[in-house]
């Protein structure tokens, strides 16, 4: 087929950025990132499924530096998936639609996030 | 449908039938609603119970915690709640970057057998643990 040269409306990336578009790519960056962070229960799994030798390995790469890093963001990116997800089902029920409403369930979520995030971390170590 | 215009003697809903809209978006949407109510209540398990055996357990408390009944049975089912809810919504992301389509199809079905071999796997190393306590 030919390809014609129509107008395209304008990019995404010419407009200031929002907390409602921040959020909402932002729930899809974690969203990618918690999908490759699955990566590490399934290895935890298996490795412990396996042999001791081979949760050692998983053992000394998870409490390393780099581990305890991956385990922290790990963690923020699923409090915020979580959190934002609820704020997502909350609209599917229609609630929440006001331009005000959203800005303002937008900082409520960072805020929950950070100290869910924050909480399971302390728990875990 | 009597007027001239439609002449087939197939009708205007067999002919819509499997064209545009209706596929299979609904249970797309649907499922992924359903898995993330799943996951409200098991994310917060994993995050405040499971965590801490996989980033701090030695081995042999790790084998103890996940022999347990209770928390071998949620991850099993965190683990299929997960890799479904993932498997759904990186097939929307691919669909909205990737516009190759022989790239798209073999991305989602990529997508598709990890996570599903991902989920396989999982499950069978959560069965070994609890027939090794």
């Amino acid at each position: 087929m030919e390809k014609k040269e129509r107008p395209l409306s304008p990019h995404l990336g010419i407009y200031k950025p929002q907390l409602t578009s921040v959020t909402s790519i932002l729930h899809r960056i974690t969203g990618v990132g918690l999908a490759f962070g699955t990566g590490i229960f399934i290895w935890f799994l298996i490795a412990l499924g396996w042999s001791e030798n081979c949760f050692d390995c998983f053992h000394y790469f998870i409490t390393s530096f780099a581990g305890r890093l991956v385990i922290f963001f790990w963690m923020l990116g699923m409090a915020y998936h979580l959190v934002n997800g609820i704020r997502h089902l909350i609209w599917d029920m229609g609630y929440g639609f006001k331009i005000e409403d959203a800005n303002k369930s937008a900082i409520v979520v960072f805020i929950i996030s950070i100290i869910v995030a924050v909480s399971s971390v302390c728990v875990a170590y | 449908m009597s007027d001239k215009k439609h002449k087939s003697i197939i009708s205007p809903l067999k002919a819509a039938r499997g064209m545009g809209a209706d596929k299979s978006g609904f249970h797309h949407w649907w499922m992924q609603r359903v898995t993330a109510i799943a996951l409200i209540p098991l994310t917060i398990w994993f995050m405040f119970c499971a965590v801490g055996a996989i980033a701090n357990a030695s081995y042999d408390r790790a084998l103890e915690w996940l022999s347990s009944p209770l928390h071998a049975v949620l991850m099993i089912l965190y683990v299929i709640a997960t890799l479904y809810h993932a498997a759904l919504g990186l097939k929307v992301v691919i669909e909205d970057y990737v516009h190759k389509e022989s790239l798209k199809i073999a991305s989602i079905f990529f997508v598709n057998f990890a996570c599903f071999a991902g989920a396989v796997a999982s499950i069978y190393a959560v069965l070994l643990v609890s027939l090794k306590g």
